[in-house]
């Protein structure tokens, strides 16, 4: 092995939402002199506005760090930041996949959660060394050795010599980073070889084109060099490559075996450069791509529509604005009768939907109408074909189907033995299958389930949490299709369907559902010049019905010489606000209406 | 055609918590200068449009009865001096303890033809509720002494949605109310009105809500329909010729002058209000006015206002004078005439007295945004 290799470490660092992940990416950050204190913003890496305020990393981002050691010899860290979210769990293996090791950081007072286990699994699987570290150990709760006997028992990795730490304080960072040295392993590979780079992330920059994130495996990369990704099989002449400093790129024109850094290559699509494919030489290629590609599919839909119709053009710039930096996120345009134009959106999960919602409603200042999430069902009709429905508008005659079926994921919960019988009260209630349960210590449990991802794409988080007093830690991938007993739900509003309050449901639980949609619905539109009658049936048969009063009072009694312009003023801010409901038939829906139905609790 | 001419009466004993016209209390001085501005303004009319042609008269308060008899006098002396009158309606408002036997023969023989109580309801407990500073026996007498100094045209306001009424309430003062010689009455839900004494929680907690008020208002209909008070506009009910010219010029979208403080006017080709200070009114040698409303009299207007009378709207009238589209209109009244809110006659469309009580989202629905 080389000396260049010998003082190079690229790690990541994996945790449980809220331990402390990007506050020690900061205080790394500071004591590498990889960015002056002036330059510091709190928690550096997340620099997305949503990222920040939830504290979370949805896409990742690295970083190229100079450490002076206690032993006077100066190293290059590549901190590579990951994602901590489960929807993301694709992006994170390929993040991992870039690195030697991975710091793990356990809040010194909760200890180990669901997804301390799941991210560390899934670096114990591509063979990381993993380093783990105690944090906020200036709570007054904390209990560091307990969390360490914890990380040994659970985990199974050696703990005892663990850095306790508090990243907020700054207390005992060093200690972290002579660990990363003494434990993580330099990288290796051939300068000589083909060229062979895991692309891990990707960003769309409006001067340069798509920037790709990677890390060399074997060979090396220089300005002007023909490249080909092997996946798409496109190819591309590079024009700047380089490493990732603190605040911008630095174009040093090659990167060598060992190396994380960036390629510029004049890409216009992101959708070619996709994460987790191969980078190569494309007049020298490698034998083969390096493992673990895989596209990513969208598992959660949903129709996401303008409030106002005359915005439809602004969200399609704006979903494929998001698109550039996103792959995972797919759309294509949909009708709706009762909606108009939109758009059949796909997500990796829950959280990503909801990110996405929120970015296009503050970033591109729309105003959205979206429908309930729906997963893809698969349905065997009679004749054989095979079909995947991911709108419930376009779901088969029920006398047609042979077999329906819906994914499953398995699930982990973690949570405090007081609350079991409420987990599993929640998972019953969720056709949950109980798999096993496990102590993880005297007084927390790790239950694992297999649940029908329809029944969690909804509120099952926040159902958990707040069944369990905010404990519950939850985790949960997918597992594949189980046969299931479901059937179409419509809404009808004045004894028409309003297509977009469709829904797949399971049977039994359909009558709870429509009773509880009628509920909420009658609460959320106003009452009209008419009775409304709110039907929700399955087949043509109603299950529940409610009902909209007429109003029966709006009028100026009074209206002489004085109060005719002022009254018509009055009749055009009302006509105004007409215009902000959906008129489905003949009955005016506000906006909140179709966001009702997703509320149940 | 002829139009119509308010003066704006701006002064009050008390003022009633319901109430957002605008009054002072009155006091010599200021009722001096008032008719003074009056005259001054009457005669800028005159020298600036020549002889406007008048046929109805209208003193709207406040309470005008409280002025004396010999002011209103010179005041339509000056009106018929400047304007070119046309057998005129005149009329008056007034409260019931502010006129007398005495009082009501000037006013007639000044050539006020048509007066108009606010007697509000014939029930103790209501006139109390609503501030009234009458009570049921000088409502009456008021009414009968109007009729013994030579009124033909007696009006009475009652109110619906009053804090304890009830239909049976209501069908005594109703009752009460037609054994006595009055020709027209105006029934008014209550609004209540923003900065008024009756805009608190506590009194909108103790007034009928919409839906008992509807009721009210229908059973009020259908007992003055009983005893041949017709309804010929939403909250107006008469014998036949006895509507109120006055008000028809206002729901015709037609023209009508305004003088005093507060006063608005639709005239050539403008809406628009004087400023409601009694103090610049007396102190300006003519009324400072705003304009409203530079484009009145559109479709939309013209349908909001016509809408009103039972009458109903001819569209046909409508398409000829102005650019719409009667058939777009007709194709939506469907829904509205299916419940019963409308009533379609070929091209002329009607309210019934339920679509009168859902008018506003009637006429956003129908008219408004073409």
């Amino acid at each position: 092995m080389s000396q260049r290799h010998e003082n190079i470490r690229n790690f990541c660092i994996i945790a449980h939402i809220d331990h402390g992940k990007s506050t020690l990416a900061d205080r790394i950050l500071e004591l590498t002199s990889a960015v002056e204190l002036r330059d510091m913003e709190d928690q550096l890496l997340d620099n997305m506005d949503i990222e920040r305020e939830r504290g979370i990393t949805i896409k990742a981002r690295a970083v190229r760090l100079k450490y002076t050691a206690l032993d006077g010899n100066d190293y290059i860290f590549n901190l590579i930041d990951t994602p901590g979210h489960v929807d993301f769990n694709y992006e994170v293996s390929r993040s991992l996949a870039a690195c030697e090791g991975a710091i793990l950081v356990v809040d010194a007072s909760q200890g180990i959660e669901a997804q301390t286990l799941a991210n560390t699994y899934l670096a114990i699987e591509h063979d990381l060394e993993v380093v783990p570290v105690v944090n906020k150990i200036d709570l007054p709760s904390a209990n560091p050795e307990a969390v360490c006997k914890e990380i040994e028992e659970i985990i199974g990795i050696p703990a005892m010599d663990a850095p306790q730490i508090s990243a907020k304080m700054g207390t005992n960072i060093r200690a972290v980073l002579e660990k990363v040295i003494t434990d993580i392993p330099a990288p290796s590979g051939d300068d000589e070889a083909p060229l062979k780079a895991l692309i891990f992330d990707s960003y769309y920059d409006s001067y340069k084109g798509v920037i790709i994130y990677v890390r060399v495996k074997e060979g090396c990369v220089k300005n002007g060099m023909k490249i080909k990704l092997m996946s798409t099989g496109a190819e591309f002449t590079v024009v700047e490559t380089g490493f990732m400093g603190a605040t911008d790129l630095i174009n040093v024109g090659e990167l060598h075996s060992g190396e994380v850094g960036y390629i510029a290559a004049s890409i216009k699509s992101i959708g070619d450069t996709r994460v987790g494919d191969t980078v190569t030489d494309a007049d020298n290629p490698c034998d083969e791509p390096l493992p673990g590609y895989k596209k990513v599919n969208p598992m959660v839909f949903s129709g996401i529509y303008p409030a106002d119709g005359s915005k439809y053009g602004d969200l399609r710039d704006a979903l494929e604005k998001l698109q550039l930096n996103d792959a995972s996120l797919s759309f294509e345009p949909e009708t709706s009768i009762a909606l108009g134009f939109g758009f059949r959106c796909g997500f990796l999960g829950l959280l990503h939907m909801e990110i996405i919602q929120e970015r296009l409603e503050r970033e591109y200042n729309l105003d959205l109408i979206t429908t309930a999430p729906s997963v893809i069902y698969r349905v065997t009709l009679t004749d054989g074909e095979v079909k995947y429905i991911d709108n419930p508008s376009n779901y088969p005659d029920p006398a047609k189907i042979s077999l329906a079926e819906e994914p499953v994921v398995s699930a982990n919960i973690i949570v405090p033995s007081d609350y079991v019988g409420n987990v599993m009260d929640l998972c019953q209630d969720r056709r949950g299958v109980f798999k096993d349960m496990k102590y993880l210590d005297a007084s927390r449990v790790n239950l694992h389930y297999e649940l029908p991802l329809n029944e969690i794409v909804y509120d099952f988080f926040d159902a958990l949490k707040s069944r369990t007093k905010g404990y519950a830690s939850f985790d949960y991938e997918m597992t594949g299709y189980a046969p299931s007993k479901l059937v179409k739900l419509d809404i009808l509003l004045n004894g028409e369907i309003v297509d977009a309050l469709s829904f797949i449901i399971h049977t039994d639980k359909a009558y709870a559902r429509a009773r509880k949609i009628a509920e909420n619905l009658k609460e959320h539109i106003p009452r009209q010049l008419f009775e409304v009658p709110i039907q929700a049936a399955v087949g043509g048969k109603v299950i529940a019905r409610e009902t909209v009063k007429a109003m029966r009072k709006d009028v100026l009694a009074k209206c002489y010489g004085g109060d005719i312009t002022r009254k018509k003023k009055l009749l055009e801010k009302q006509k105004e606000g007409k215009k902000r409901m959906r008129q489905l038939g003949s009955v005016e829906v506000p906006q909140e209406a179709f966001m009702a139905v997703l509320k149940l609790d | 055609m002829a139009a119509g001419l308010y003066i704006h009466v701006p002064f009050c004993k008390s003022k009633c918590p319901y109430c957002d016209f605008y009054s002072v209390k009155i006091t010599n001085e200021l009722v001096e200068g008032w008719v003074s501005a009056v005259l001054r303004n009457i005669k800028h009319y005159g020298e600036k449009y020549g002889k406007i042609k008048i046929d109805t008269i209208y003193f709207g308060g406040g309470t005008p009865s409280l002025v004396p008899e010999k002011m209103l006098n010179g005041i339509l002396k000056k009106v018929d001096e400047v304007f070119c009158l046309e057998n005129p309606e005149i009329s008056l408002e007034a409260n019931p303890c502010s006129v007398d036997l005495d009082r009501l023969k000037n006013l007639k023989h000044a050539g006020f033809n048509r007066i108009s109580f606010g007697v509000q309801s014939l029930n103790e407990n209501e006139l109390k509720f609503l501030g009234r500073l009458h009570n049921y026996k000088e409502a009456v007498q008021a009414i009968e002494n109007a009729a013994l100094a030579g009124f033909k045209n007696i009006s009475a306001d009652i109110m619906l949605g009053v804090s304890g009424q009830t239909e049976n309430s209501l069908r005594k003062t109703i009752t009460d109310l037609i054994e006595l010689p009055v020709s027209h009455i105006s029934a008014y839900m209550l609004k209540i009105e923003k900065g008024t004494p009756f805009d608190s929680p506590q009194i909108r907690l103790c007034v009928p809500d919409d839906d008992k008020t509807a009721e009210l208002y229908l059973f009020a209909v259908n007992a003055l329909d009983d005893f041949g008070f017709y309804q010929y506009e939403i909250s107006n009910f008469a014998k036949r010729d006895f509507e109120c010219r006055h008000n028809l010029h206002y729901w015709k979208c037609e023209e009508y002058i305004g003088i005093g403080p507060g006063a608005h006017s639709f005239f050539d080709g403008k809406r628009f209000a004087a400023k409601p200070s009694l103090k610049e009114f007396i102190k300006m040698p003519f009324q400072s006015e705003e304009i409203t409303d530079s484009s009145p009299g559109g479709f939309e207007e013209f349908s909001m206002l016509g809408i009103r009378l039972m009458q109903g709207l001819d569209l046909e009238l409508c398409e000829k004078k102005y650019a719409i589209n009667a058939e777009k209109i007709i194709k939506k009244c469907d829904m509205l005439e299916k419940n019963g809110l409308i009533k379609v006659c070929g091209k002329k469309i009607s309210l019934t007295p339920r679509g009168c009580l859902l008018s506003n989202s009637i006429i956003a629905t129908l008219f408004i945004g073409f």
